[in-house]
């Protein structure tokens, strides 16, 4: 049974997810500034933007299998938002370590990025998202034509990228990466037929 | 020498945050909404509840401190870290993982009765109960600077007696080489030791150790109170150890045992992750974390996101003078 949404019924819902993704990143910074985040207000934008940000990959995700297996075909509507919001929190995460952890010392901040592995991935993974938000509009989509899908078939790799920052970023709290990471498996999961036919596809291409 | 910077005047009261006003930050965080916050919001949701959202922690049920007697060190030439902060961002794995946790999930923490046994290789081993450790040694207010592997610090008013007080009443053997400490395991008390989530996958009891000369050397603190009162359970209550030219994670808190030893004790974090966390610990700004540099750190003090506050790290936190000969000839990067 498929369920529909009423056409006029897109804006609000749209409208919805702007403010549920913003309104938590406004609320974030404005207590920042005051100090009013405990003691480390650094540290706390850092963990939020980078788990937001991991949240809303994931999320995005999720809405192509849910829309086909709930036959929910609106949610698709959502899924270039979700995405490109999951964009501007890694982008808040990047730019909160650049202005507020190393403090502008770009020197510091690129031997970082290239110094400590969790870094670099985390930094490739933002990279490849920058592509994908780049190039997110109806305009683009439609001059790349069948090379849009491929790049943007990059997420599942972004995802796994983040995934892998996160557990490599953690001291011993490996509980909560693993639990992220296993929401990742479940999602490749969910697509294993189109991951299997990529395979297949290298293969017979790699015999002929 | 530390003391040579100190100038007797008044202590900056101005800095430190109203206490509800801190409190109160924890709503503010989950009032922020569910995308980003998730993950804030499942980690004090595990204990505090996700219904009391908008609840104000009761007063009565923080724990409550009382004043010390102790001779005060005046004030510092750095900028105290105010007190709000020093309480309420700590690395307690035992009362949770995330710096909010144990100022949250200690507050019930038992503090009285306590027993700190001195045992080992010593001719006089001994019990401390509680009202000990703040009548045997005389006390003194010591401010030092606290720098956490995390590459971040406080400068925190600590209270506290001599360690070296505590060894020389123990009279240790000519076999007692090194000092091994040990936190209260008591996983009904700190949650962090029955949940493997909130406490971070460490094998409790944290155990932390000294040569015995590092705990001879006058700068090492055993600490009972900051800020003129006694410890919040969050900060170590009722006594915990201060070697502020190592990083934070030697200062073991909570301490319930002090055994005096031939053999270099085994220590929690360098068991867990021998690469990253060495045995001495030492403030090294030239010997990097694998995961990060520790050439400069964040201090901590007031003012939010845009206070501009990274300096470099000093070999040994800047307490060379009085630590550096204690490792004379000795390769600190192998012995990070």
């Amino acid at each position: 049974m498929a369920i529909k949404v009423p056409r006029k019924w897109i804006p609000i819902l749209k409208a919805l997810v702007h403010f549920a993704a913003l309104y938590p990143l406004i609320s974030l910074y404005y207590a920042a500034f005051q100090d009013r985040l405990g003691g480390d207000p650094v540290e706390a934008v850092i963990h939020f933007t980078g788990i937001g940000a991991l949240n809303l990959l994931l999320l995005s995700l999720l809405l192509s299998p849910l829309a086909k297996k709930l036959q929910m075909a609106f949610l698709i509507q959502f899924r270039r938002m979700i995405g490109l919001y999951a964009f501007v929190y890694g982008l808040c995460h990047v730019l909160n370590f650049l202005f507020f952890e190393v403090q502008f010392d770009l020197q510091l901040f690129v031997d970082e990025v290239f110094k400590r592995p969790y870094i670099t991935v985390g930094m490739a993974a933002f990279l490849l998202l920058l592509a994908l938000a780049a190039t997110s509009t109806h305009k683009i989509r439609r001059k790349m034509r069948e090379r849009w899908q491929t790049l943007h078939n990059f997420s599942y790799l972004i995802a796994l990228l983040v995934v892998i920052h996160f557990y490599w970023s953690v001291k011993s709290e490996i509980v909560e990466p693993l639990l992220y990471a296993s929401v990742y498996v479940a999602l490749m999961a969910l697509r294993r037929h189109k991951l299997q036919s990529w395979v297949r596809r290298k293969h017979s291409l790699n015999k002929s | 020498m530390l003391i040579k910077r100190i100038s007797p005047s008044d202590c900056k009261e101005s800095d430190v945050t109203d206490e509800r006003i801190y409190l109160g930050r924890r709503e503010i965080i989950k009032a922020m909404g569910f995308f980003g916050a998730g993950s804030l919001l499942a980690s004090s949701a595990a204990s505090a509840g996700i219904l009391d959202i908008f609840g104000e922690q009761p007063q009565s049920n923080l724990f409550q401190q009382s004043a010390l007697d102790y001779s005060p060190a005046g004030a510092s030439a750095e900028e105290l870290t105010p007190e709000a902060k020093i309480t309420g961002h700590n690395n307690f794995y035992e009362f949770g993982v995330e710096k909010h946790q144990p100022a949250e999930l200690a507050q019930s923490f038992k503090v009285n009765p306590w027993q700190l046994k001195i045992s080992g290789e010593v001719e006089n081993p001994y019990t401390l109960d509680y009202d000990d450790l703040h009548t045997t040694f005389s006390l003194e207010e010591r401010i030092y600077r606290l720098r956490c592997v995390e590459a971040w610090s406080m400068v925190v008013p600590w209270i506290g007696f001599s360690l070296a007080e505590l060894v020389k009443k123990a009279k240790p053997t000519s076999r007692a080489k090194y000092l091994a400490f040990e936190t209260l395991y008591d996983p009904d008390q700190m949650p962090g030791q029955k949940s493997r989530r909130l406490g971070g996958g460490i094998d409790y009891p944290y155990i932390e150790g000294l040569r015995i000369d590092e705990a001879m050397n006058p700068l090492a603190l055993m600490s009972v109170g900051l800020y003129g009162k006694t410890l919040p359970p969050q900060n170590g209550a009722p006594v915990r150890l201060v070697v502020p030219w190592k990083y934070g994670f030697k200062s073991i808190k909570s301490i319930v045992g002090i055994k005096f030893v031939e053999r270099r004790p085994p220590t929690t974090w360098n068991i867990l992750a021998p690469n990253e966390y060495g045995f001495y610990a030492n403030v090294n700004p030239a010997v990097d974390h694998p995961r990060w540099s520790q050439a400069s750190e964040r201090r901590i003090t007031s003012g939010g996101l845009f206070a501009q506050n990274r300096i470099p790290t000093l070999p040994f936190n800047g307490y060379g003078e009085q630590v550096a000969e204690m490792y004379r000839g000795m390769n600190l990067r192998k012995y990070y």
